[in-house]
């Protein structure tokens, strides 16, 4: 069991090369059960791989190198024993571009659940696809039509499914990266909507370059620039009264 | 630092001097225009041309291959008064049930009689009018009913090869008057060569069929997809999905490259140094036909895979990674599935290929001459191309229009290869 007041996820001193090429220097971070933290930052500034460290999908490029430590419930993931299999559906992930399976609505949210064996049976398996659904909020929209393509939804609703398909293997955080960025404003907020829902529950990592939504969703926000931490608090504290400069210039769109 | 941001509103060197605006109507521009459009007019039409000639070039083909081919299936029979009591033939009726028969018969002197009852109805050079393999039908006709044993009767038997063209195409004069002779008596007729399609190999073109070199095709063919297609479609898997980028797999990748490109009588000799050299494999085997042709078709199904797996988009990877899938799932519940239309049109082209290949299986000795068809994978056998090949030699008439028809039979197996091939890439596209 997680002991109440230690960090879900706890970053120390983490620098991700690209190569020769240093993406992260020294970032130092720590995420907890009940918050959504946003990371902002411009372009390029990292966010998105620091994020994709948290659950080794940097694993998959062959030039990333990692160090420091990454804990989860005071686990090292980039220890040897961790199997990241086991990681990844403890750490879900939903990304940028909405990308269901090819494969009917249903089965794109049964599919963890299959392969990691969390339904005994078919009736057990139904009713995880609609509870993950519901909390998607996309039940009521796809209800009769479970058995068509996950590719023929409009391009909010297929985010949605991602999200479905993220929390039906039950993780204990979830990874966004920029999973708005794609969407209309009505998609977004449907998506922001459902952030709020789902804040409490889980362990919300969101990636995202707008600031506003930032604001509307997070309660903890790090702002990073050129691959470091600049500046890490309480949402309110940071868009309101920023204590570094680059801060303060990055929020009132000086640069960015 | 602010200020070093801000600084950078548009403060570039002064505009030049106020051009003219456009004028669109001018001659030179209107002439633009019509040079524009003749150029597209010419290039649609070259590409239809393109199209019209080659399909041009394929129908003549098939028109040629079907006018000559289709004789091929026929043949024509002659009816032959038999008089089975005075023919002597000495067998006893008891045997003739049951699988001794053909032996019984055989040593009864039927061949004999057969020709005694040519030159009885027909004069002294009786005999040649009918095909050597006549008497076979008469065998069979007594095995049908034996008691026509007793007495005389008809049995319609195949004419020789010459009276076969007299009657279907132009003949010698003299044959075209005995056609013509028969014809008057309703003695003569052309129906369809069911031999052709169930008989092996001959050297009498009336008695020459397809039916070993197309059992030869069918188990080498099913040789090479079991061997080239797995092999082919896990090589694709593990060069583009796990191996690593290095010296070593690069060098892998121009060799795979290299052998798709190798003349493929190299691979004959490659097949026969090392599939009968070195492992003793039976010769003119469709099993030793089969992996030679496999080694060819392998590196066109790895190049053909390894562009369809690289189609995959990352993005699907990343989605079944990101739930937890293992390297293995992520690539046999996603990446295959999706990868497999693309990885059939490889081997269609492979196999395709393989199919009409005759080079190779001449070095490895499937070019021998054989009688009956194959009864197993090691059985000597032909293929159809070589057996094509083969005919196409041949000094009998009779044998041009069984070459134009075995051409016939080896396309109606491609296509119905390819139509396997094309239906099964269909239902795995069309999924979603």
């Amino acid at each position: 069991m997680t002991i109440s007041n230690q960090h879900k996820i706890c970053a120390k001193r983490v620098s991700v090369y690209y190569g020769a090429k240093k993406a992260i220097d020294d970032v130092s971070l720590n995420f907890d059960q009940r918050y959504v933290t946003a990371l902002i930052g411009p372009s390029g500034c990292g966010k998105s791989t620091f994020l994709r460290t948290l659950n080794r999908m940097n694993d998959t490029v062959p030039s990333a190198r990692i160090e420091g430590d990454i804990t989860l419930d005071g686990e090292d993931i980039y220890d040897p024993s961790m199997d990241v299999v086991q990681l990844r559906a403890r750490v879900g992930m939903v990304f940028q571009k909405p990308n269901p399976f090819p494969k009917s609505i249903f089965e794109n949210v049964a599919y963890g659940p299959r392969i990691h064996g969390l339904a005994a049976n078919k009736t057990q398996l139904a009713e995880i696809v609609e509870r993950s659904l519901r909390r998607a909020g996309l039940w009521d929209e796809v209800k009769d039509r479970l058995s068509d393509s996950g590719t023929a939804l409009s391009g909010g609703q297929q985010q949605r499914l991602c999200i479905a398909r993220a929390i039906a293997v039950d993780p204990e955080v979830i990874l966004m990266d920029e999973p708005c960025s794609a969407l209309d404003p009505i998609a977004t907020a449907k998506i922001e909507e459902l952030i709020h829902e789902l804040n409490g529950r889980y362990a919300i990592v969101i990636v995202t370059h707008n600031m506003q939504q930032a604001a509307r969703v997070s309660q903890r926000t790090a702002f990073f620039h050129l691959g470091t931490l600049v500046e890490y608090g309480a949402t309110s504290d940071i868009f309101t009264n920023p204590r570094q400069e680059r801060t303060k210039d990055y929020i009132t769109g000086r640069y960015g | 630092m602010s200020e070093t941001l801000v600084a950078q509103l548009p403060v570039g060197p002064a505009e030049p001097a106020e051009r003219a605006p456009t004028d669109w109507r001018t001659q030179s521009m209107q002439r633009r225009i019509r040079q524009r459009y003749a150029a597209e007019r010419r290039f649609r039409l070259l590409g239809m041309a393109a199209v019209v000639l080659s399909a041009g070039f394929l129908a003549v083909l098939l028109v040629t291959m079907v006018y000559n081919g289709a004789s091929g299936f026929l043949r024509t029979e002659i009816a032959l008064p038999v008089d089975f009591a005075n023919a002597g033939l000495t067998v006893d009726p008891a045997r003739l049930k049951g699988p001794g028969a053909d032996l019984a018969l055989a040593g009864a002197g039927v061949e004999n009689a057969t020709k005694t009852a040519a030159i009885a109805a027909f004069g002294p050079q009786g005999s040649d009018l009918l095909s050597d393999g006549a008497w076979l039908s008469v065998r069979a006709a007594i095995k049908r009913d034996p008691a026509i044993m007793r007495g005389r009767s008809i049995v319609w038997v195949p004419a020789s090869d010459a009276i076969d063209i007299a009657a279907k195409r132009t003949g010698s004069p003299e044959n075209e008057a005995i056609v013509a002779h028969f014809k008057q008596r309703n003695a003569i007729a052309t129906g369809f060569n069911w031999p052709f399609l169930t008989a092996s190999d001959s050297n009498d073109s009336t008695r020459a069929g397809i039916w070993g070199a197309f059992k030869g095709s069918l188990f080498t063919m099913i040789v090479t997809l079991l061997i080239a297609f797995p092999i082919g479609v896990l090589s694709a898997l593990y060069l583009e999905e796990y191996a690593p980028r290095n010296r070593w797999t690069d060098l892998i990748e121009v060799s795979i490259n290299n052998l798709a490109a190798v003349p493929s009588i190299i691979f004959g000799l490659l097949g026969l140094a090392v599939f009968l050299g070195t492992f003793g494999l039976p010769r003119s085997a469709p099993i030793v036909g089969g992996l030679t042709l496999a080694l060819m078709t392998m590196p066109v199904i790895v190049i053909a895979g390894r562009n369809a797996i690289k189609g995959v988009p990352p993005s699907i990877r990343d989605a079944a990674l990101g739930i937890g899938a293992s390297p293995i799932q992520v690539v046999f519940h996603h990446v295959l599935p999706l990868a497999l239309p693309g990885i059939l049109t490889g081997t269609i082209i492979g196999m395709a290929r393989a199919l009409g290949e005759t080079a190779p299986l001449l070095m490895i000795g499937m070019r021998a001459f054989i009688s009956a068809p194959p009864a197993g994978l090691s059985d000597p056998s032909t293929v159809l191309p070589v057996q094509i090949f083969l005919w196409s030699d041949q000094i009998d008439r009779g044998f041009v229009e069984k070459t134009s028809a075995a051409i016939i039979v080896l396309l109606v197996f491609l296509l119905a290869m390819n139509g396997i091939a094309i239906y099964l890439r269909n239902k795995f596209e069309t999924r979603w």
